[in-house]
């Protein structure tokens, strides 16, 4: 057991056996380059990796809120390894964010320290719990998207998004996969569960449409080879989508998109009511204690 | 012994903290170590993402070094390419049988292209690394951690865990 100093810190980055994971660790791109290639904008490059990185973060959050309400131990594990994963993501894209914009920021001060406006996730991703259902047509909407993403931006210009998406994409085949698997055994199982499924396809259809509508930084970060189009992922989407609801026998639900106001959806920090009370959840620990170490 | 032959067999030495039957080097996780201006260099790759094991693995690798000796010691993260797990070594894939779990086949490679949606449960012969039974099922697509899957030989009824292909 080393001998803290006197003034009770632990000694930075010095591994300490008390901790389960050693602290003075904090930094997921540890030894990474994660330097900006010369021509192009890091802070636009900061603003796309926060979209991205909060689609996982805020997503993964609704995930672990089915941490030991899952109806069975499989999918117990199977919804809290989906979410896992998306953290690693989010963790990654995150601290990535504040290598790119020069400002060193890590990733807790993004994920703890930003308000509601600053968050850049798709309204999709923060969707208030419902049932098993619904849940399942959240992660199959929500996966089809990301994994048509993640596969274009395996040749993005910046190499550390490149390898985050190429991790990501094996990753996001499952999540997308078992999320079909559910959709098609609950569509196409007893009436209640085609109803409560379809039920649940209804209440996220709204949010489609802003998946796929680019706003200004994606834009310009896909004409500069770093980012991906998003308009660009719609047929691979429907194509899915479509293979999904048949062998599911469900119907494609027919519902109005999601307004924005003028124009300003997620990507823009307009967010649903539900982000605040995620947020809350979200936050309120670690902004009661913003010292804490753990 | 020259410093970088001892800091890497040291290296090499270093359990994974998930399966301390095997070696971060048999795992495939142990990329690189190298000595810049008597510094111990050692490059590490996370299974998963999401793997909470990497801090851990820092940390034994840090201790290991530092009590043999090498006080400068940098562990970098390698995401690209990222880790397959057919880079489990022979020796590796031994190790885990004889821990009664079943190694991982070979990966399949991803076609170029869209990735096909996949309705079915893949069916992949598993053998039961306690019987040798082919006629195994799988029962949770996770176990203990991430990378591994639950499942049960139907001949001996028992049930293993079995190191997924990625």
């Amino acid at each position: 057991m080393p001998i803290d100093r006197a003034d009770g810190t632990i000694p930075h980055g010095t591994p300490d056996p008390r901790w389960a994971f050693g602290t003075g660790f904090e930094d997921p791109l540890a030894g990474v380059d994660t330097s900006v290639p010369s021509d192009v904008d890091g802070d636009d490059l900061a603003i796309y990796c926060l979209m991205l990185g909060d689609d996982a973060l805020v997503m993964s959050h609704r995930l672990q809120e089915w941490c030991t309400n899952a109806p069975e131990i499989e999918d117990e594990l199977a919804i809290a390894n989906i979410a896992l994963d998306l953290l690693g993501q989010a963790r990654l894209l995150l601290t990535r964010a504040g290598k790119a914009d020069g400002s060193g920021r890590g990733e807790d001060h993004y994920a703890f320290f930003r308000d509601e406006h600053e968050f850049r996730n798709v309204r999709l991703a923060e969707t208030g719990r419902g049932d098993f259902a619904h849940l399942i047509a959240q992660v199959l909407v929500f996966a089809t998207w990301r994994l048509a993403l993640l596969r274009r931006l395996e040749t993005s210009r910046d190499p550390v998004l490149a390898a985050i998406a190429a991790k990501g994409v094996s990753e996001v085949t499952y999540h997308r996969d078992y999320a079909a698997r559910w959709a098609v055994r609950l569509g196409d199982g007893t009436d209640l569960s085609h109803q409560r499924m379809q039920a649940g396809l209804d209440a996220v259809w709204p949010m489609i449409d802003e998946l796929f509508a680019p706003d200004e930084v994606e834009s310009r970060m896909a004409q500069a080879g770093v980012g991906v189009d998003p308009a660009a992922l719609r047929g691979e989407f429907d194509e899915v989508l479509a293979q999904v609801l048949s062998s599911a026998a469900l119907q494609r639900p027919d519902v109005s998109p999601l307004a924005g106001v003028s124009g300003r959806t997620g990507r823009h920090g307009l967010h649903t009511e539900a982000m605040g009370y995620l947020l809350a959840v979200l936050q309120s620990l670690r902004r009661a204690h913003p010292e804490g170490s753990w | 012994m020259t410093m970088l032959a001892d800091a890497m067999a040291v290296a090499q030495g270093v359990s994974d903290p998930e399966l301390p039957m095997l070696t971060l080097a048999d795992l495939g996780v142990l990329r690189d170590v190298r000595e810049e201006d008597g510094r111990v260099i050692v490059s590490i790759t996370p299974t998963y993402t999401g793997c909470p094991a990497m801090d851990t693995m820092r940390d034994d690798l840090v201790h290991a070094l530092r009590n043999a000796g090498h006080d400068d010691v940098e562990v970098r993260t390698v995401l690209a390419p990222p880790w397959s797990s057919d880079w489990i070594t022979e020796d590796g894939k031994r190790k885990l049988a004889e821990a009664g779990i079943a190694p991982p086949g070979e990966a399949r490679q991803r076609p170029p292209g869209p990735v096909p949606l996949t309705l079915a449960l893949p069916v992949r012969p598993v053998r039961c690394p306690r019987c040798g039974s082919p006629d195994t099922g799988e029962v949770s697509r996770f176990s203990a951690t991430a990378c591994k899957a639950l499942r049960r030989c139907r001949a001996c009824r028992e049930p293993f865990e079995h190191v997924k292909e990625i």
